[in-house]
């Protein structure tokens, strides 16, 4: 390759990289304004969208609620999704293949659809707006991630360790909690991680079952959106942007980290 | 224990449930609904197929998923290939800049593009002061296309990372010290080996499109409808179960036959390359 294509093509990438990252951080400034009005750039500086933030319950209750309906479907979808991988993992190949087609549906199934039928369902039932509900639906969409970075794990976890331990006389459950689970555990961990982002995103399903008393954080987000041009907005995308940069970056770095040494 | 009881079936048990519950019979739901609301027949979908607005929006649907599949290949097969040819920290730059976004939830990003892309914008702005005439791009095709090809390009460079990672460049080599000019080793070795990567990238990035909600609905208006969206309003704003529904199927359906296409296609390819060692 000439040097003239490979200056062009990490030009070419560099513009790839910036197209990604930079117009997501058109929020930050906005966040900032002084006026109530999402016009770019913005006029003068105050953090009076960030003290809306706790104020106004509207926003405060959406942070709380999607953040207690993510952290019980991290927890449940981990424990199905977990055990549904193992079994995966232990069952032959082909009737294993066909679940494990089955239970990777959620991913492909579109939104909308999936939104509508359990709408109606938690309607015929009283679910709407209920934790219940809410959990439900997204440890379902969480389901096939779990399944996904566990099943990685397990697939180049070495059975024969199992195997031993049953030899030295632990019984099954003994086994599972000092051999099989420490050696899975980065696996169940990015599955965690996974089924909270999963839940914590979450916009269409919630779009359909949310009532005035039970919100997520995305529904509040699209209805601000739709309804006037609140900064306040921006505020709460700014804060889950720099988190979510820095819990990457972070894990990146230790990942790398862990590797060399 | 009982032997039945030592079944791995058993471990993959909870996890059917949940779908059978929240995702199986839902879906049967909307089927059911969509051949029976407001009466019995196939009323719901004859009406969608007459309607040409909505042949307008299902066309239109398949139309833009298209575009974003192409401009995400196009945007991501160079960049994914950069990612195989730097070094370590480069590497973990170029692998940010693609993890970031696929992080950061779609709403957020959608909101960043409203904001870019909306008439007094910063797009527009840039444009008048280069001295063209403002262009109208909130509300547009061609805004709904820009801000979804930017959420769905890491689902493309992912599945072509994976895939040029395992390409043995002396292969190119090879060709290369066998008189191949640049062009031509890339067209005959190098592409063929990332195929697959594309494929994959392609058919994921394809089917999210078509079932794409949130930017659609938020950077598109009336006249850049998507079929998620008019589904929604039927069931949300008119209470059109069956209609609503009728969309959700042909959706489904849509992406189902989609897959089962890719599926047969890869089965063909790997028996091709498999018949030929």
């Amino acid at each position: 390759m000439t040097r003239l294509q490979r200056i062009l093509i990490w030009i070419f990438c560099a513009g790839v990289a910036l197209w990604l990252v930079a117009p997501t951080l058109v929020i930050v400034p906005i966040s900032f304004a002084e006026k109530k009005s999402l016009a770019f750039p913005p006029d003068g500086f105050s953090l009076q969208w960030y003290a809306n933030i706790l104020n106004s319950p509207d926003w405060s209750g959406s942070i709380v609620s999607s953040l207690k309906i993510a952290a019980i479907v991290a927890v449940v979808a981990t424990v199905i999704g977990t055990l549904a991988a193992m079994g995966l993992a232990k069952m032959k190949a082909g009737p294993g293949g066909i679940l494990r087609a089955i239970l990777i549906t959620p991913m492909i199934v579109p939104g909308v659809v999936l939104a509508i039928g359990i709408y109606a369902v938690y309607l015929d039932h009283q679910m709407v707006g209920t934790l219940v509900g809410y959990v439900l639906a997204h440890s379902m969409l969480a389901i096939p991630f779990v399944i996904i970075a566990v099943g990685a794990s397990l697939a180049v976890f070495d059975t024969r360790l199992e195997t031993a331990a049953a030899s030295l006389g632990a019984s099954r459950i003994t086994t599972f909690f000092t051999v099989t689970l420490p050696l899975i555990a980065p696996g169940i961990l990015s599955g965690l991680l996974f089924a909270f982002v999963t839940s914590f995103d979450e916009v269409i399903v919630a779009l359909f079952i949310n009532s005035p008393t039970l919100k997520t954080l995305p529904v509040q987000i699209f209805a601000s959106m739709t309804r006037d041009s609140d900064p306040t907005v921006a505020a709460v995308g700014t804060l889950i942007f720099v988190l979510t940069s820095f819990t990457i970056a972070v894990g990146l770095w230790l990942g790398t980290r862990r590797r060399r040494s | 224990m009982p032997k039945l009881l030592r079944q791995p079936a058993w471990l993959v048990l909870p996890a059917i449930l949940l779908l059978v519950v929240a995702l199986g019979y839902p879906l049967l739901q909307v089927v059911i609904r969509s051949f029976t609301d407001p009466e019995p027949g196939l009323g719901n979908y004859t009406w969608f197929f007459s309607r040409p607005v909505n042949m307008t929006v299902f066309w239109r649907t398949f139309e833009v998923a298209g575009w974003v599949t192409v401009l995400c290949l196009v945007l991501g097969y160079p960049y994914a290939w950069l990612m195989t040819a730097v070094g370590p920290n480069m590497r973990l730059l170029l692998i940010l800049c693609v993890l970031v976004p696929f992080w950061v939830s779609g709403v957020v990003r959608t909101l960043a593009w409203v904001i870019l892309l909306q008439d007094s914008g910063v797009i527009n702005k840039v444009i008048m002061a280069l001295g063209f005439e403002k262009v109208r791009l909130i509300r547009t095709q061609t805004g709904v296309i820009i801000g979804m090809t930017q959420v769905l390009l890491p689902f493309m460079i992912m599945p072509l990372y994976a895939v040029m990672r395992g390409i043995d460049l002396r292969l190119v080599q090879a060709a290369r010290s066998l008189g191949a000019r640049p062009v031509l080793a890339f067209l005959q070795v190098y592409l063929p080996l990332s195929l697959p990567g594309v494929f994959g990238g392609a058919v994921i990035v394809f089917i999210l499109g078509l079932g794409f909600y949130i930017t659609p609905a938020l950077l598109g208006g009336p006249r850049a409808t998507m079929l998620s969206t008019l589904a929604q309003q039927q069931v949300l704003q008119q209470l059109n179960w069956g209609k609503g529904g009728a969309m959700g199927v042909i959706l489904l359906a849509s992406t189902l036959v989609l897959l089962a296409i890719a599926a047969r296609f890869t089965r063909r390819r790997y028996q091709i390359s498999g018949g030929s060692k």
